[in-house]
């Protein structure tokens, strides 16, 4: 029967795009599930060192190394993390417009920005609408390697240590649960003082080589472990968000797919009820 | 006597438990840890750090570098997960520079807030109406 042609082939591309939407849900609900791990992974590292600055902060009340120091703001470093790929629903929008925020409170304040941008979307946002980008790097994949981020956090590091910035923020998206990811933006530099754990004995370390030198390699650790926190987290989000959008892209497939057939099968019904007519007409004209 | 090791880089823990002993390189020389150490800090060469447990086995893993925390019962070894050195910093620090140039050469570094934030609503907005329109079906 020649009837509803066109109608099965919509069917059926609509079902070929339903396919590659459900596999992408799919994919990004494993890729999701792995992203949490890395989460996980990465959080006793962050705890120790953590730790091991509220223990020198303690043993040395009177050396303040610069990355402690607060400072008035003439400059904000701002490190924004973004996803390499779309399709993850209104994730990056949010994003922006919370380091869009920062951007005009560090602006009433009277202060600069500079930037450093991870993740390809962020690049292409910020290239659009402007904005001095110090530093970027895109192209992370799914599972982030501190080797990448080395270099753009140096590079914000070494403009605090040089007096060119006096506040480093970093703006990610926080995993909160599946259907849920809140960008946050987190003071990096000056680091904020650390909870006391309540070590009441006082003691000190024998430092080799010297406290300062020793300070300094934490520290820096310690911000390049929030950073990489930030990004393995914003991956989780990134894929949580896409299972989300692609369930839904899935489901009204599904809804297209569903309205179609009753219009192919409204449109069959028509052609055999008028073949009948015609059939019935035809005999009583002989 | 015992004490508590924990070897943690930053993409994930390497190493916990316990321990009789504990050898590994620190920029000073090789130390070995007894329990009751005193509190030291110190920053790790590139080599191997040996866990002596308390059966007697010995387990070593590679350490590229990192900093060394012994507390009398606990010792920490924060692991450096990427290869570390101050060159290699620098070169990375100018290669993610460069990118960033390269990328926006024709860029205007004064961002526009309005236009951002307009934009941004509007894409916002869009997606909004969509999971209402959804919702409506």
């Amino acid at each position: 029967m020649a009837v509803g042609k066109e109608i099965k082939t919509k069917i059926k591309s609509v079902k070929n795009t339903q396919k590659i939407t459900k596999a992408m849900e799919m994919v990004a609900a494993s890729k999701m599930r792995k992203a949490q791990d890395r989460m996980a992974a990465a959080r006793p590292y962050a705890e120790r060192i953590r730790r091991t600055i509220g223990h020198l902060a303690q043993a040395n009340p009177d050396y303040k190394h610069p990355f402690m120091v607060e400072r008035d703001v003439t400059r904000v470093g701002l490190m924004v993390v973004s996803t390499d790929r779309g399709l993850c629903g209104g994730l990056n929008i949010n994003l922006f417009r919370k380091a869009l925020g920062e951007f005009k409170a560090a602006k009433e304040m009277g202060a600069e920005v500079d930037l450093v941008l991870v993740g390809s979307k962020a690049l292409s946002f910020f290239k659009r609408m402007g904005g001095n980008i110090v530093a970027e790097v895109s192209n992370l994949g799914d599972k982030p390697h501190m080797n990448d981020l080395v270099g753009p956090i140096k590079v914000m590091l070494d403009k605090y240590r040089d007096g060119e910035i006096d506040k480093l923020v970093l703006v990610h998206n926080t995993f909160v649960n599946t259907m849920t990811q809140s960008p946050e933006a987190a003071q990096l530099l000056p680091v904020p003082p650390l909870d006391d754990e309540g070590l009441l004995d006082h003691w000190d370390y024998i430092y080799e080589p010297s406290a300062e030198d020793l300070l300094d390699g934490v520290l820096m650790r310690y911000v390049e472990s929030q950073v990489y926190g930030g990004v393995v987290e914003n991956v989780a989000c990134e894929m949580a968000a896409r299972m989300v959008a692609m369930k839904s892209a899935s489901d009204n497939a599904g809804n297209i797919i569903d309205d179609l057939q009753l219009e192919y099968n409204k449109a069959r019904q028509a052609a055999i009820t008028q073949e009948l007519a015609e059939i019935v007409g035809g005999a009583a004209a002989v | 006597m015992e004490l508590h090791v924990d070897i943690v880089s930053a993409e994930g823990e390497i190493f916990s438990g316990a321990a009789a002993m504990v050898f590994a390189s620190a920029e000073m020389g090789e130390v070995g840890i007894a329990p009751r150490h005193a509190p030291l800090l110190t920053r790790l060469k590139p080599g191997e750090v040996r866990v002596r447990k308390l059966d007697g086995d010995e387990q070593s893993f590679f350490v590229g570098s990192g900093v060394l925390e012994i507390q009398p019962y606990v010792v920490t070894v924060m692991a450096d997960t990427a290869a570390r050195a101050a060159d290699l910093d620098e070169a990375a620090a100018v290669e993610a520079e460069q990118r960033a140039k390269e990328a926006v050469e024709n860029a205007n570094a004064e961002i526009d807030i309005a236009r951002a934030q307009a934009e941004l609503a509007e894409a916002a907005a869009r997606l909004h109406l969509l999971k209402k329109l959804k919702g409506n079906r």
